[in-house]
């Protein structure tokens, strides 16, 4: 990702220092502007979680920026400047997950700042919300190639495993769930079925980088939070159920 | 018999009634007293550039004849959250005064105002010719008001709702579109895409089949794919169609095809625009191939279509003159256009995700290749994360017609990716070759070296836009002696101070305004300017009240009308 250098926020005449330039040529390589938004990401074979090492970068500094950022004052007293309607979508748009445990916290935004009217602003949230065009790889052990699917396409569990079923036939998620009603709730007595019955489980990557059983969530969660789909051999998956359970536990 | 001086008004009333610019009227009005006259009474169109730089009743009592209101109201800045909740600029005064004066009004045009219901209601009462109203980015009204429009006003050629704010929550949406005349009507456009809530989807789709001069239809994102095509079947003779989310919402007769929607476009032939694509899905971009050779307009800019998407698309548009898109393009997506749209005289490169730290997805590579590309270039708007001087440069020679170049380098003070100099010699070229430029925005790393090049050549530039640049206040100072034709200043986060304001203070009167946010000013700089310049409106707002001197925002604009009554309790007119 191509950070900014913080020492650059203070004018100066002269050239920058000479790493940025390395993290810019680094950055230029590596992005190679076909995908805005990473969409896609290449799958890694991995079942350790991934939230262990996140690489330190330029972004672990939060810098408040004294002359950019013009934060308007969170109270609404009287004589003192309120946020517009359009300003609130600006600062949510800024925020990250605010959890403490990210080493990746994003430098404090500055208002306005790029310069993007609110209107489009949240057109483009509202559609990355949606799930529109958000492609994600899924893989099953053993077969040969990997597939994409949008995950704006499909509305619930169902119609999802019944897509990967046409995909990967003899995915023995599909013949579960035409007995069990679908896989929305948690649910543990479900899983601990799922995995003691079947050869296949459906677990996903999350935002978090971690790996989750599929179903754990309602449905419009599980889509905005999943990254990749695999389709894990049951005795490998066993591991994943008690710390999906503490997770989705200690998430509410 | 009538007097001779008579006769002579008269048939300068009949001559005056063919200039339309403004510029000229403006200078025709000020030959003597009779000329001013009459042009203030042929005066057709009435642009009002600053809503407070003028009063309503000096403006109505002054020109007779107007059928057409054009009302701007904040600046530009507010669009990006910068001018406070409750600052101004409300159509009512306006609304309040027009109505009595032009009971034959025909147009309005509002730009940044905010309209309320109420007063749209008072459009129909007030003005019962009343055929053109266009809201541009403005705020305040529901769907409630649009009923009103709707139902009252009978002769409505043109409704025209183009990224206004609109909040609305869905239990208390109204059914505006069932509100137009039932019988056959008279309108030639009708936008609505930011009006994002459901609407009755039958009841346009019968408006539509009763609108035969119907040309002009932007729908929102509630409209599917198969929506729009029977809404194309009502309306084969479209030349501009906004296509809504462009997404299937299959029904009982299962998801359209491909193909199906490929022989509503082929029967569309007189499609020059289109814009939509609000949550397309690609798998339909086929669709539209058959009328991409007639299209002069696209605006992708709200699809987030990779390289592989576009590029088939995009080879078939090769009469294409205005392009929007999105950044996930790529530098390989504008390579495509630049080999097929050598028309090309406008571009917009917005980012998906438009946050300082984003990836970004174009780069200098994707500017070059445009500058060599379309070379007939007159208009560009282009975010990115890295950029070069060398890219720049390249364009003010491949592109010398250049009008408009607005160059946004997300990353705050970022310099040239390849050489880690400011950008000032990249800017620099672009004044100096581009020699027609009205409006430049400018960022990366800047030096005051920039300023001194933009003050030195930029002499026909009309807007300006500075954001986190600069060393000190020379750079303002080489703007306002140079840029003679100056009049839309804003700047942002830049270390301009007091002396820097002062410098500017023998060509205020000449500019409409002058907004500067997060700089260096104080109070007793800005009082300075007051005090000096009294046909000059200073208003300074600060968000603490700590720091007892500094000034946050400074909105400064000439005006006739004196400090406006309506300010809020944050806005201090010095």
């Amino acid at each position: 990702m191509a950070g900014l250098g913080f020492e650059e926020t203070e004018l100066r005449l002269g050239l920058p220092g000479g790493s940025n330039e390395a993290e810019e040529a680094a950055a230029a390589v590596r992005s190679s502007g076909k995908r805005g938004y990473a969409e896609t990401i290449d799958l890694v074979l991995k079942l350790e979680p991934a939230s262990a090492a996140a690489p330190p970068s330029e972004d672990d500094e939060e810098v408040a920026d004294g002359v950019a950022e013009a934060q308007p004052s969170p109270a609404a007293a009287d004589g003192q400047l309120k946020r517009s309607p359009s300003q609130c979508s600006v600062v949510t748009a800024a925020q990250p997950d605010a959890d403490p445990e990210k080493p990746r916290a994003p430098k404090a935004q500055a208002v306005g700042w790029p310069p993007v009217r609110s209107f489009r602003r949240n057109m483009l949230a509202a559609t990355a919300e949606r799930g529109g065009a958000a492609l994600v790889k899924v893989s099953m052990d053993g077969a040969p190639y990997l597939r994409k699917v949008d995950m704006g396409t499909y509305k619930s569990y169902q119609e999802l495993s019944k897509a990967l079923e046409k995909m990967f036939s003899s995915f023995t998620i599909g013949n579960d769930c035409s007995q069990a009603q679908g896989m929305t709730g948690m649910n543990e007595s479900k899983l601990v079925d799922l995995l003691n019955g079947s050869d296949y489980v459906p677990t996903y990557e999350d935002k978090d980088g971690d790996w989750m059983l599929v179903g754990d969530v309602p449905w419009e969660m599980f889509v905005a939070s999943c990254k990749r789909l695999r389709i894990m051999k049951g005795s490998e998956a066993i591991g994943l159920a008690p710390r999906a359970m503490e997770k989705c536990k200690s998430r509410s | 018999w009538a007097p001779p001086d008579q006769v002579l008004e008269n048939v300068l009333e009949s001559v005056l009634e063919f200039l339309t610019a403004a510029r000229d009227r403006n200078a025709a009005s000020l030959v003597c007293r009779s000329w001013y006259r009459a042009e203030a009474q042929t005066r057709r169109e009435l642009f009002i550039g600053n809503c407070y730089a003028v009063s309503p009743r000096r403006a109505v009592e002054r020109f007779g004849g107007v059928r057409a209101v054009v009302l701007k109201g904040k600046p530009r800045f507010a669009d990006f959250s910068l001018v406070p909740h409750g600052w101004g600029a409300n159509v009512s005064p306006w609304v309040a005064a027009l109505g009595p004066a032009y009971p034959r009004l025909e147009r309005i045009c509002l730009k940044r105002m905010t309209v309320s219901d109420d007063e749209l209601a008072l459009i129909p009462k007030s003005f019962p010719l009343f055929k053109e109203l266009s809201l541009v980015c403005c705020d305040g009204f529901t769907t409630r008001g649009l009923a009103v429009i709707a139902e009252g006003c009978r002769h409505l050629r043109v409704l025209d709702l183009t990224e206004d704010y609109f909040h609305e929550e869905e239990s208390e949406v109204v059914d505006w579109i069932s509100k137009f005349p039932e019988c056959s009507t008279s309108l030639e456009s009708l936008v609505f895409d930011c009006v994002s809530v459901p609407f009755n989807f039958e009841a346009l789709e019968a408006l539509v089949a009763r609108s035969p001069a119907l040309r002009r239809l932007r729908v929102n994102d509630h409209v599917s794919i198969e929506q729009l095509r029977r809404l194309m079947a009502r309306a084969p003779h479209l030349t501009h169609l906004g296509t809504g989310s462009f997404r299937s919402e299959p029904g009982p007769g299962g998801a359209l095809s491909v193909s199906e929607l490929a022989t509503s476009f082929a029967a569309s032939r007189s499609l020059v625009c289109l814009s939509g694509f609000l949550d397309a899905n690609a798998a339909y971009l086929p669709a539209i191939y058959q009328v991409c050779a007639n299209l002069t307009s696209l605006n992708f800019s709200f699809a987030g279509l990779t390289d592989e998407e576009f590029i088939p698309v995009i080879r078939h548009c090769v009469n294409l003159r205005t392009l929007w898109v999105l950044d996930t393009v790529g530098d390989e997506g504008l390579r495509a256009v630049a080999e097929t749209c050598s028309n090309l005289r406008e571009l917009r490169v917005f980012p998906l995700d438009a946050t300082e730290d984003s990836e970004g997805s174009v780069s200098d590579i994707g500017l070059q290749a445009i500058s060599e590309g379309c070379r007939k270039l007159e208009s560009i708007l282009y975010f990115c994360q890295r950029m070069t001087n060398a890219a720049v440069i390249a364009m003010s020679e491949n592109c010398p017609d250049l009008l408009v170049f607005r160059l946004c380098i997300m990353g705050r003070h970022r310099p040239d990716r390849i050489t880690g100099a400011p950008m000032d010699e990249g800017f620099g070229a672009i004044v100096m070759n581009c020699k027609r430029l009205t409006r430049l925005s400018v960022s990366g790393l800047l030096t005051d070296k920039a300023f001194a090049y933009i003050g030195g050549h930029g002499k026909l530039i009309k807007t300006l836009s500075v954001a986190f640049a600069g060393n000190s206040d020379m750079s303002l100072q080489h703007v306002f002696e140079g840029c003679t034709r100056l009049q839309k200043l804003e700047v942002r986060d830049s270390p301009f101070g007091d002396k820097g304001l002062l410098s500017g203070l023998n060509y205020f009167y000449n500019m409409r305004f002058f907004w500067m946010n997060s700089c260096r000013l104080t109070v007793k700089g800005c009082g300075d300017v007051a005090q000096q310049m009294p046909n000059l409106v200073v208003e300074v707002m600060k968000e603490n009240e700590g720091e007892m001197d500094t000034v946050d925002k400074l909105y400064l604009y000439r005006s006739l009308a004196g400090p406006r009554e309506d300010a809020p309790s944050f806005v201090n007119i010095l």
